[in-house]
């Protein structure tokens, strides 16, 4: 990696004036870093100066009241995965956080940077492929080899959204606090993300002189089911090719009202609201199930080689749907 | 007669027993390659080509020189030459800190002219490609092999199968990356310290490329992290490594990273057959024609096997070589013996369910080997055979269970040219020394058996050196399986040899000939009058100011090639998501007398992981567009973790008294027993590894439709 300056962050402030003076890329925010160091190693960023946010102090807890949960950005991965209540009401939050690589990147990752992380695309990884993502002007994913690419929102860039703690924050639908130089702003997450037709240079709605410092999980309701499903070439540590976050407000066997989030699948978390029209208000069986799945995937346009992750995405979304009733 | 005397009397050899060096290398004390820092250390880092196929047209080292802390920037290629693959040398640097030599790296100009590449099989035999070597449409000249009379084969064949069957390169993924410590003492006399599988090699290789007497330079290795066949040379990162030290006059490290690992560090090639094959309906192979070819990079040496272990009267076979825009092949684990073995029992299976019969009797009726027969009946107990799917595909549900079989043959004989010395001091200690190294197998834990064996003492008593070229005792490579028979009978001779000459110390005291001396645990007693005793320690007294110091010899009768293997799979398949998993995996390995057990069952089961890799994840992914190679990291390029590992069940199949090495064939017939117990689970036949959700997805969906 390239040489440096490292700063500790004191305050938000003083994080969102040192980042105003600067461009993308110039000054970089890092946490856990385990995104982050395997770009700077690649040399797909090239910072002059890191700002450590792991010095502010107060972001790193999760707190509950009757409203719900807020879980400050440094919080890790780990201590979401981990915590009682979250894996008891949040279930799908839980097991999308315990999904997430391996302990030791758990323990280290947090919330913050595990919604900013940069996509895996082989291309865009590899310093010597000047990609569109990168300023070039060919995603390769659309002629070369695309098995782990984009079947949903892809043009102009293929890549799919790394994350899968997103799907799950907005099928329970979180809202998420940024910080910039005019002060704080609360969005949904859902409006966080972007697709490659607004930017195909960045995954969210972050200005260069913004950062993520909390998200807000309002409370299901009672009777809410959820799960994450996440499908991978191997047991870990692998990041999806198509993962589904479902959570359902059930009565019985009905589904008072479904929230369907796809992950691996599209350059942003990816929510179906075919399938969940198809899912709320109904007695949840195996048709009702299938079509919901089917109704998810009828518009994906897959590349060369992943035409598998349309089938893949349909059955996921079928299983999750009856597993809330079983 | 030498021999290693009945099972019954054996106190050490064929038990379980720890290794040696385990603690260790759990507790990091073990020094590798990697962890060899000397005073004044220099870093060597290589400059690589980005792409697949240019001509140097500049190079210009200045800027790098000029960096604050880089001692010696070299060049690895001229203006003029062409670069063949991604990830061939260019340019090297030795620097102060590993980060400095980095950034001279990047301040190395190359011009490069870049030409049109073929990275994959199809690209390089299409219509009008670019010829990358000497070999017209980048094929080379075909093997050629006849047998019986094919045509009459086919005509007495009730069935026929004909198919494709298709296996990647798959790279070796040392966990020590290849490379080398440098060291120089003036300019006679080199240390190296080397990641290989060849101490000796790796000297005499060195002495001939800078022109040294062989006894000035010196190898060591005292632990290695896996070679694979990969690491029988110093390669161009250890000359470069040399060179660097040279020109410094100070030490230099140079190790490869994960990235060129998998670039230029050796990969086993790929395989593309497409066979067709008859039997006869009471079950006889009669008759195979096959077509293959497979691609080793810039490289020829992409052979396979086939037909293989089964017989078969009546054949035709074709074998070729690609040339791809691709780093080289080497050896790799039991070369070309794998990817054969996938093909082969996929092909069986596909005969047998032509013919209605069981698959495990088609094989029985066409294998000569006695020994694979009867571990047909034992491994088929062990899995539970009769529990398979009698109708692929069968089972209800969303998770399909199915079974299938696989087999595999070996030589791993051994061969001459290791010496060793057993010593024997006064004070009781006793040391073995012989120039081979622990590729992994855990040779050192099984000298000290083997000695310890021998003198009655217990293997924690010996001290054994290994992995170092300058006791002059030379040993081969550690490649084909045969460290162990080639290096235990000199070791047991020699201490044989050692033992005689304390009897003949310790006979005056015993007051008994030396013929009529036993070795005790711990204690040397005369057989006709057991109340005559001595303990070890008195009778190595006896040797005063002197010790004992013996060799050995490779004697023929104390080791034996030829090993078959069985293995059985049960798999269970998530039709919905494609996901394989491997449940249980029973593999009967012939070996032999297994010198350590432990070790043996352990080798046994790292074949079987290796196996199960290359079956459903590990592939070497070339991007026909950028002629890259896109998974060059331990990311995409997916290598079996702990959640892939399934029950194994490793079987010592000691068929006899000699040894024989078991390096490598347990991870043959893993490929076969998997993708045929994925076939017996869902009905579908995958011939294109690794068995992938998408293959498995795609193949679902035609098999609906």
């Amino acid at each position: 990696m390239d040489n440096f300056s490292y700063v500790n962050a004191t305050d938000l402030e003083q994080v969102t004036s040192l980042l105003t003076d600067n461009g993308w890329g110039e000054v970089m925010v890092v946490a856990g870093g385990t995104d982050l160091l395997g770009e700077l190693k690649e040399y797909i960023e090239t910072p002059k100066t890191l700002i450590n946010l792991k010095s502010l102090p107060g972001m790193d807890s999760i707190s509950m009241d009757t409203t719900g949960i807020t879980i400050g950005a440094l919080t890790t991965v780990a201590d979401i995965a981990n915590h009682p209540t979250i894996q008891q009401r949040y279930t799908v939050l839980a097991q999308a956080a315990s999904s997430v690589a391996t302990p030791q990147i758990r323990n280290v990752g947090t919330l913050g940077g595990n919604l900013c992380q940069r996509p895996r695309c082989w291309y865009y990884r590899d310093e010597t492929v000047n990609c569109l993502k990168k300023g070039g002007d060919t995603c390769y994913a659309v002629d070369g080899l695309s098995k782990y690419h984009a079947i949903l929102g892809g043009d102009p860039v293929f890549i799919v959204h790394p994350s899968d703690i997103a799907p799950a924050l907005i099928a329970l639908g979180a809202s998420i606090k940024i910080v910039g130089p005019e002060g704080e702003k609360t969005i949904k997450v859902e409006e966080f993300f972007t697709l490659p037709a607004t930017n195909p240079f960045r995954e969210n709605v972050l200005q260069p002189n913004e950062i993520v410092v909390e998200v807000h999980v309002p409370q299901p309701k009672q009777g809410t089911k959820s799960f994450y499903l996440k499908a991978r070439e191997k047991g870990a540590p692998d990041f999806a090719l198509a993962s589904v976050a479902g959570v359902f407000e059930m009565a019985g066997k009905t589904c008072q009202n479904a929230s369907i989030v796809l992950g691996g699948v599209a350059p942003a978390p990816w929510r179906s609201t075919e399938a969940e029209n198809i899912l709320s208000g109904k007695l949840i069986n195996e048709t009702v199930s299938n079509n919901a799945g089917a109704s998810a995937v009828k518009d994906a346009q897959p590349l060369n080689d992943n035409a598998y992750k349309v089938t893949l995405t349909q059955n996921l979304i079928s299983r999750t749907a009856m597993m809330a009733v079983s | 007669m030498a021999s290693w005397g009945e099972a019954s009397q054996s106190r050490l050899i064929g038990k379980r027993i720890t290794r040696l060096s385990g603690k260790d290398k759990v507790t990091g004390k073990a020094k590798y390659t990697y962890d060899i820092n000397r005073p004044g250390l220099l870093y060597g880092r290589i400059l690589r080509s980005d792409v697949a196929r240019a001509n140097v047209v500049g190079l210009d080292l200045t800027a790098a020189e000029e960096l604050p802390g880089v001692k010696a920037v070299i060049e690895l290629t001229q203006v003029g030459n062409q670069l063949r693959y991604q990830g061939q040398e260019i340019a090297a640097v030795a620097a102060e800190t590993d980060d400095i030599a980095k950034d001279a790296l990047r301040l190395i100009h190359v011009e490069l002219e870049e030409l049109p590449f073929v990275v994959t099989e199809e690209d390089a035999m299409a219509e009008g490609a670019p010829e990358i070597r000497d070999w017209t449409g980048n094929k080379s000249n075909p093997g050629v092999d006849e047998r019986g009379n094919l045509e009459a084969g086919f005509e007495e064949a009730a069935v026929t199968v004909e198919a494709t069957y298709h296996t990647p390169v798959q790279t070796h993924v040392c966990l020590e990356t290849h490379g080398n410590v440098a060291e120089w003492r003036g300019e006679e006399y080199l240390t190296f310290w080397a990641s290989t599988q060849a101490v000796f090699g790796v000297r005499n290789d060195l002495a001939r490329t800078f022109e040294l007497p062989a006894n000035q330079v010196r190898v060591i290795t005292e632990h290695m992290g896996g070679g694979f066949g990969s690491k029988f040379g110093p390669g161009i990162e250890g000359h470069t490594a040399v060179r660097l030290s040279k020109m410094t006059g100070k030490p230099v490290k140079l190790m490869l990273t994960r990235r060129a690992e998998h670039l230029v560090a050796g990969n086993r090639p790929s395989m593309t057959q497409h066979v067709k094959a008859g039997a006869t309906s009471d079950g006889r192979l009669v008759a195979y024609d096959m077509q293959g070819y497979g691609t080793g990079g810039i490289s020829s040496g992409a052979g396979f096997t086939g037909p293989y272990v089964y017989h078969v009267e009546n054949l035709r076979t074709q074998r070729f070589n690609v040339a791809t825009n691709a780093g080289n092949q080497r050896a790799m684990r039991a070369p070309g013996h794998p990817q054969g073995a996938f093909a082969m029992d996929s092909l069986m299976d596909e005969l047998a369910e032509k013919l209605g019969m069981n698959p495990l009797e088609f094989r029985r009726l066409n294998d000569q080997s006695e020994v694979r027969q009867a571990q047909y009946t034992l491994g088929a107990q062990e899995i539970g055979w009769h529990k398979r799917n009698t109708i692929p595909g069968s089972g209800t549900g969303i998770m399909k269970r199915g079974m299938g079989v696989g087999s595999g043959q070996w030589g791993g004989g051994g061969g001459r040219g290791t010496q060793a010395r057993v010593t024997i001091n006064a004070d009781g200690t006793v040391e073995a020394v012989t120039g081979t190294q622990d590729i992994g197998t855990g040779i050192r834990t099984a000298i000290a058996i083997i000695v310890a064996e021998e003198l009655g003492l217990q293997p924690t008593d010996i001290s054994v050196t290994i992995g170092d070229s300058e006791p002059g005792l030379p040993s081969g490579g550690s490649g084909g399986s045969q460290t162990t028979p080639s290096v235990a009978p000199v070791i047991k001779t020699a201490a044989e040899a050692a033992k005689q000459k304390l009897f003949a110390h310790v006979a005056p005291l015993l007051q008994a000939p030396v013929d009529d001396l036993r070795i005790g645990t711990g204690t040397i007693y005369v057989a006709s009058d057991r109340t005559k005793t001595v303990t070890w320690k008195q009778a190595t007294g006896q040797l005063g100011m002197e010790s004992i110091s013996e060799g050995g010899n490779w004697d023929q009768e104390l080791r034996q090639g030829g090993v078959a293997g069985t293995q059985f799979a049960e798999v269970e398949v998530d039709t919905q998501t494609g996901q394989v998993k491997v449940l249980k995996i029973v593999a009967v390995q012939d070996c032999g007398l297994a010198i350590n057990r432990l070790a043996t069952e352990s080798q046994i089961n790292g074949g079987v992981i290796m196996g199960l890799g290359q079956t459903l994840l590990e592939e070497r992914i070339m991007d026909p567009q950028t002629g890259r190679m896109l998974n060059a990291n331990l990311e995409d390029y997916k290598v079996p973790g702990t959640f892939e590992i399934p029950e194994i069940k490793p079987i010592v199949f000691d068929t006899h008294r000699r040894v024989s090495g078991v390096g490598e064939p347990p991870c043959i017939p893993t490929l076969g027993a998997i993708a045929n117990a994925v076939y017996n689970a869902i009905g579908v036949r995958i011939r294109e590894l690794p068995i992938t959700p998408d293959k498995v997805l795609t193949a679902l969906a035609q098999k609906k439709a």
